[in-house]
């Protein structure tokens, strides 16, 4: 007799919320995580002793019927953003409004973008459409009509921005660097594109899609707490250090899962939060699966370029005046972006990176000493593969310092602790080659996410279901992609 | 290398085909050239059937397939259980893409444990290089490395036993070594002919010594080269298929509804579902009683070969179409192989729409045909271990 | 008073004057300079030698209006491409041959793997050629609007897409939507295989082959056929020009006329209506329709601003004609020759490459971004005089390179003519390092950076495409989403040229599609044939 209903591998918001779900239909759960602690990204680090700093440092989320469901009462706090500049002529952000020239032009901009968002956001929530004969035209054709009640002009112009850079929107639209910057740093974080990349338009809409930009009281590992407290007291059960090494099977289906320790647990449903490489290449083999599916999924793109810099700072830098307690973005204008993402496509190490910078010790206490601070910092683009892994490292950090240093002059004496995290060393810890699991780009948005065959979460081997951010409808700790697949189990029968 | 002046490459019999050759009809395949006829179709055919025949099967495909696990790698790639091919033996098989639909039929060769040869019409590189990750097996083209020559007709063990082959426990799809004219030789029985015969597996260096070691021997009961042009014909009667003729190989299929899965092919009966996974298999489970087409054997009314002919039910609702077809001087009939939708499966109240061109006016027939079993001709000598000696 | 004036004796002007004029209409065709041809023209720049000053292959051509003007009557012959090459900066060569096996073979050479996996790439790349190419004669729904025709052409659009199967489509989106090089990694493994297929994600456009939607542009350039051999190219025997003297001889034989030398200042307009227009020494020539080859951006520019709607004057301001590409027609006095191929190889015959890795493609674009042009530029030549007899003296030859990339202004500044001149010798000096000895065989260079492009030809910042072939401004989208039919917003003014639907390529099927609507309006009759499929 199986020893669960169900095993879930991976206890990020996704798996949680997807054991969640299940458990709330009567199944009986198990959630396997490979790390010691719950949360995937929503994780600790500490750059020095004493000092502490969430991995994942912002939120957008959680998915509003998970929060709901799962009773998540998070105390989280919009965040404004500051985009730096080197002069001290900073620019504010929040909302939809900016100071400075652009003040009209960029409400504008933001209304007309967000309306676009939130005619796609409902996309967010449902399990991908099958493309072609017949069935998903209808539910595609409902999206369309959600855009088109935008009226005729706005409606055009949505069908023209989908597939467009978000460097030409900038640049037609405003004429502020600073805030031009911003949007194009937004639209690419976490991506491997740039800004002048056709199709980078729309992940700044994906993005405004989710929801506001909040900061979780105890930042994300708190919120990972929560779900995980929620998943119990439903009757999950959670195991960490649990790292599986094999999906086992009888030829047919996903019977259970072998642990690196050895033992094996049998369970009627495996459910996957991981990569779908990891997943289908790594866990269940080439023997069970078609040989081109087998080779697709290799051909998935999942390439990192966002490091993650923490610093430990003996006291408050100065970033030339700006409001320690919003997200402060280097990235000063498009060409800033643009050349910050051109090394990476060589896997070379920019010159001058871009960075989003969060400061959490100066939003709540018991991140650093008294008096002292923790700096956390996206930094783009890292190279996810460079030739020689320790130089291109060293030169990065070296260029993110002297970046920092520019903005914040005499950060560097305040150091007390670094660390850095490249693209691989997220892989090693995290499991997760790129922020998504797999590239978040056009090509694998939607239906095509990971795969077309793969998109409504199911895989061809039975019972083994993906539910990762490697599915739609991608990453960021919100458990979207865990709930949807959770829905889509209850509803086709595993 | 200045392949501009060779886009088709002699064979390693060339030197030997070539004088031959009085008609100085050659064709193209798998950029090689090869003989379409020697001197006469008719008298080529009929060696097949009567004596000893040669034909040059360099320009065939072949792959090694090598390793540990090339086994499980073949379990997977192909349709068939292959833990059933034991070393020495050989197995027609066909292999599928996801969507179960046929990318080529081949000749399976378990040449040792794990040592194996692949040999088909079309090219699969990248397919099998694909389907190999994730085991521990090499997959090389060794089709310029191999020569291949298939003696067949009903005399073809005659001139082997002449040339002191033991053949006599050589069964159907059995290969073994042998040594022709100091040469190390693959001899396996197998064909194209629906007869007798044999196919010869060696290094192309000693091609030509072996070519003429065969014509001497096999001189006695009148062996003589045959082209592609009689070879078809007897294909026809043996009733086998060719990629690209009679079906199109999923990965080229242009349009994607011309894909065909084995059982619309008339080879749903290799496919294996107790032997585990393997590429294909679960849209094969769903499709499996779900034909769209099957592949007939026909018989034809008169004796107007129906090539390319449209077919129809009760001579007026199109219903598929003639793929191969030809007036038998074996079986003294009128055949043809079609794919037919599958409704009409049964046969029942077929027509062909011959269009005969004869001297500039077409003679435009509507004729009745009959679906029969495929081989259209299977004679015992094919099977008899030992084989009879003519 | 004539019935249609066209602005513009390019291609798409001439083909549109052409079939209004078979349809029974007086047309003039007005022309800037003092030839014709527009980015189709063959000049002799150089006694006895003929180039072809701008676009330099004809194979995007639609058959269907060649047969419909009767342009082989009038003198027209595409001379098919028998060759082409990359050359390797390790002194080597990847050859393009006709015929497949002598072709795999050359690619075995590389890779016996990618030599197989092009069978499957060109079968892949006739299948989405099989979905699109029946777009290029339509024109564009407006997917906003409730109009019959628009709801028919949409539900036509979708029923194509309706008879693929699911994954079949999810595949061709995920080809619409991706970079060439991502596309070319799912076949290929070799960096000399891929540099060489990259080439036609690039050609004309302000992408690199990393960025997405480059996969498209290969498409684009595949479209095209020679007597159905799809995604061939071929030349125009006499040059390029050839391709708009026979459009002209068709035009003429209809009884319409092309005035030369004659630059447009402004279309007339009153209440809202075209009343011809007013050329630059004056004279009003009056019509009640003007139909405008020019680009969008400098269609709006003879228009005044009052007559157009304020959103409209936005799109076209947003309107991207970003140039990427320059030009050097070089006179030879003798035949360059390439240590690195075999004597007697036919790949001369064909397109002529230098970048043997996406790498130095994608680095070459960078430079773009950058506001310079590349300094390891890639160059696509040709040398039409190793099939075409009639161009240049017997024994001598001309060779076109085709140069990306050239940004429209060189470090936000205006093109000098040192620039140029630094841009010539990069471009030669390249061709030098894979031809030595081959500047001393040059008698003479016509160099054309966008700035050129722009003053002479018109084509704003010197865009070869009259706008750059990205799907933001593909389709419904292009010029300006709401404009997207020809139609301009000024009753009785259409649109006619690259900017429009289709786009660029000398392709012919804006001026045929827009003559299309224009009759329709005019409730005259046609004798366009139906687009040819694709079989």
């Amino acid at each position: 007799m199986p020893s669960s209903d169900a095993i879930i591998l991976g206890g990020g918001a996704n798996g949680l919320a997807c054991a969640f779900r299940l458990a709330g239909a009567g199944w009986r759960v198990t959630v396997l995580e490979a790390a010691d602690a719950l949360g995937g990204t929503a994780a600790v680090v500490a750059p020095a002793p004493g000092f502490r700093a969430p991995f994942a440092h912002l939120l957008q989320g959680p998915d509003a019927r998970v929060a709901r469901a799962m009773g998540l009462n998070i105390a989280a706090q919009e965040i404004a953003t500051t985009a730096l500049s080197a002069t001290a002529s900073h620019r504010e952000i929040r909302g939809g409004q900016v100071e400075g020239p652009d003040a009209a032009a960029f409400a504008a901009l933001h209304r007309r973008l967000s309306d676009i968002a939130g005619a796609l956001a409902p996309l967010r929530q449902r399990v991908p459409p099958v493309l072609g004969r017949g069935n998903a035209w209808g539910r595609l054709a409902k999206v369309a009509l959600g855009l088109r009640r935008l009226g005729a002009t706005e409606f055009r112009e949505a069908l023209r921005l989908l597939l467009t850079n978000v460097a030409d929107v900038v640049e037609d639209e405003l004429t502020d660097p600073l805030v031009q910057g911003a949007l194009c740093f937004d639209a690419t974080l976490g991506a491997w594109t740039g800004p002048r990349s056709p199709n980078s338009l729309i992940l700044l809409l994906d993005r405004m899609a989710k929801g506001p930009l909040t900061l979780p009281r105890g930042g994300t590992p708190a919120l990972a707490a929560a779900m995980a407290q929620a998943a119990e007291t439903a009757g999950v059960t959670i195991r960490t250090g649990a790292r599986a090494t094999r999906i086992e099977t009888d030829g047919e289906r996903a019977t259970g899962v072998t642990l690196a320790s050895g033992e094996t647990l049998n369970a009627d449903l495996v459910v996957s939060t991981l990569p779908p490489g990891s997943t289908l290449r790594d866990l269940v083999g080439a023997r069970v699966l078609d040989a081109g599916l087998f080779t697709r999924v290799g051909q998935v793109r999942a390439r990192g370029a966002a490091a993650k810099l923490t610093l430990a700072l003996s006291a408050a830098p100065d970033f030339r005046g700006a409001d320690l307690r919003t997200r402060l973005l280097v990235a000063p204008s498009v060409p800033a972006v643009e050349s910050a993402w051109t090394p990476v496509k060589y896997g070379e190490v920019p010159d001058r990176p871009v960075m989003e910078i969060v400061i959490p010790s100066a939003h709540e206490a018991g991140w650093a000493p008294e008096g002292a601070h923790v700096l956390s910092a996206v930094v783009q683009f890292a190279p996810h593969a460079p030739a020689d892994r320790t130089a291109a490292k060293a030169a990065f950090l070296a260029n993110t310092l002297k970046v920092l240093e520019d903005h914040a002059p005499g950060i560097g004496r305040l150091i007390v602790g670094a660390d850095l995290m490249m693209p691989w060393e997220t892989l090693a810890r995290f499991g997760v080659p790129c922020w998504h699991g797999a590239e978040l780009s056009v090509e694998q948005m939607l239906f095509l996410r990971p795969l077309p065959d793969l998109a409504q979460y199911r895989t061809p081997l039975d019972r083994l279901w993906l539910a990762g951010s490697g599915s739609h409808p991608g990453g960021g700790i919100n458990g979207t992609a865990g709930w949807n697949a959770a829905g889509r189990i209850l509803e086709v029968g595993p | 290398m200045k392949h501009w002046e060779t886009p088709l490459k002699p064979t390693p019999f060339h030197p030997r085909t070539a004088a031959l050759n009085r008609l100085n009809r050659w064709g193209a395949w798998a950029g090689c050239t090869t003989a379409l006829c020697f001197g006469d179709e008719a008298m080529e055919h009929s060696a097949i059937r009567n004596a000893a025949t040669l034909y040059d099967l360099c320009p065939m495909v072949k792959y090694r397939i090598e390793g540990p696990e090339a086994e499980a790698y073949l379990n997977r790639l192909t349709v068939r259980d292959l833990r059933k091919l034991t070393p020495g033996g050989v197995q027609y098989t066909i292999w599928c893409d996801d969507q179960g639909q046929v990318m080529d039929d081949g000749t399976l060769f378990r040449l040792s444990a794990d040592h194996y040869r692949l040999t088909c019409q079309e090219r699969h590189l990248p397919w099998l290089l694909d389907s190999a990750e994730g085991f521990d097996v090499t997959v090389t083209d060794e089709t310029e490395a191999l020569a291949g020559l298939a003696l067949q007709g009903p005399c073809s063990a005659s001139v082997l036993r002449a040339l002191g082959c033991a053949v006599d426990a050589l069964r159907p799809f059995r290969a073994c070594s042998v040594s022709i004219a100091g040469t190390d030789i693959l001899l396996s029985r197998t064909g194209f002919t629906g007869d007798l015969g044999y196919e010869l597996w060696f290094d192309p260096a000693a091609a030509l010594s072996v070519w003429d070691a065969l014509v001497a021997a096999g001189a006695p009961w009148g062996l003589r080269p045959v082209g592609s042009d009689a070879l078809g014909l007897a294909r026809l009667e043996a009733g086998f298929l060719i990629a690209n003729q009679d079906f199109i190989p999923a990965e080229q299929a242009l349009r994607e509804d011309r894909a065909r899965t084995p059982w619309e092919l008339g080879l749903g009966w290799l496919v294996d579902f107790g032997k585990g996974p393997f590429t294909g298999r679960r849209a094969l489970a769903a499709k499996r009683d779900a034909p769209r087409w099957v592949t007939l054997g026909l018989d034809v009314e008169g004796n107007i070969p129906a090539e390319g002919a449209i077919l129809y039910h009760r001579g007026k609702a199109e219903a598929g179409v003639v793929t191969a077809a030809a007036w038998s001087p074996t079986l003294k009939a009128n055949i043809a192989i079609a794919q037919v939708e599958a409704r009409h499966a049964r046969g029942d109240d077929l027509w062909v729409e011959i269009y005969a061109l004869r001297e500039l006016r077409y003679e435009k027939l509507m004729v009745r045909v009959r679906p029969v079993d495929r081989p259209f001709f299977n004679p015992a000598r094919r099977r008899a271990t030992p084989p009879g000696a003519f | 008073m004539v019935d249609a004036i066209i602005i513009g004796a390019g291609h798409n002007g001439l083909v549109a004057a052409c079939y209004l004029a078979r349809a029974g209409l007086r047309v003039t065709v007005i022309e800037k300079n003092d030839w014709i041809g527009g980015a189709a023209v063959s000049r002799e720049l150089y006694p006895g030698f003929l180039y072809s000053n701008c676009s330099y292959v004809a194979s995007l051509f639609r058959p269907e209006i060649m047969r419909d003007l009767e342009l082989p009557k009038h003198g027209l012959q595409i001379l098919p491409y028998e060759g082409g090459a990359v050359f390797t900066q390790s002194g080597g060569y990847l050859g393009m041959f006709r015929a497949h096996d002598a072709n795999r073979r050359e690619f075995a050479r590389y890779s016996a793997r990618d030599a197989e996996a092009y069978d499957r790439y060109g079968r892949d790349i006739l299948r989405y050629c099989r979905f699109i190419r029946p777009m290029l004669l339509r024109t564009p729904p407006d997917p906003a609007s409730f109009r019959p025709r628009d709801l028919i052409e949409m539900a036509w659009l979708a029923r194509k897409m309706g008879e693929m199967s699911s994954a079949e489509a999810a595949r061709m989106v995920r080809f619409w939507t991706m970079s060439v090089a991502d596309f070319l990694d799912d076949y290929f493994e070799h960096p000399v295989v891929k540099a060489y297929l990259a080439v036609s994600g690039i050609i004309g456009t302000a992408l690199g082959p990393m960025s997405p939607g480059s996969a498209y542009v290969l498409l684009h350039h595949y479209m095209g056929d020679v007597d159905g051999n799809i995604g061939a190219w071929g030349f125009a025997r006499g040059g390029m020009g050839a391709i708009t003297k026979a459009l002209t001889a068709s035009l003429q034989a209809a009884g319409g006329e092309v005035r030369v030398g004659k630059a447009v200042k402004r279309i007339l307009v009153r209440d809202g209506r075209v009343r011809g227009v007013e050329l630059d020494d004056g004279e009003e020539v009056l019509a009640a329709r003007v139909m405008s080859g020019m680009d969008i951006k400098r269609t709006a520019g003879v228009v005044e601003d009052r007559h157009l709607p304020e959103d409209f004057r936005r799109g076209v301001a947003r309107f991207k004609t970003r140039g990427s590409s320059g030009k050097l027609n070089i006179a030879l006095d003798a035949a360059p020759v390439f240590p690195a191929l075999p004597e007697g190889a036919p790949n001369l015959k064909g397109d002529l490459h230098f970048t043997d890795s996406i790498v130095r493609m994608e680095r070459a674009y960078d430079d773009w971004v950058d506001g310079r042009f590349s300094r390891d530029p890639f160059q696509d030549c040709m040398i039409p005089t190793m099939i075409d007899p009639t161009m240049v003296p017997p024994g001598k030859h001309f060779m076109s390179c085709f140069v990306q990339y050239a940004p429209p202004k060189i470090n936000g500044g205006a093109w000098t003519d040192a620039d140029r001149d630094a841009f010539r010798d990069t471009c030669l000096d390249q061709i030098e390092t894979y031809a030595p000895g081959f500047r001393n065989k040059v008698l003479h260079v016509e160099v054309r950076t966008p700035r050129e492009l722009e003053a002479e030809v018109g084509l704003t910042e010197g865009n070869i495409f009259q706008g750059e072939l990205t799907f933001d401004q593909l389709l419904f989208n292009r010029p300006v989403p709401g404009w997207a039919q020809y139609r301009m917003p000024v009753k009785g003014l259409w649109l006619c040229g690259s900017s429009a639907h289709p786009g660029g390529g000398v392709m012919g099927a804006p001026g045929r599609n827009a003559a299309r609507e224009v009759l329709a309006e005019a409730k005259r009759g046609s004798e366009m044939r139906d687009a040819y499929a694709v079989l």
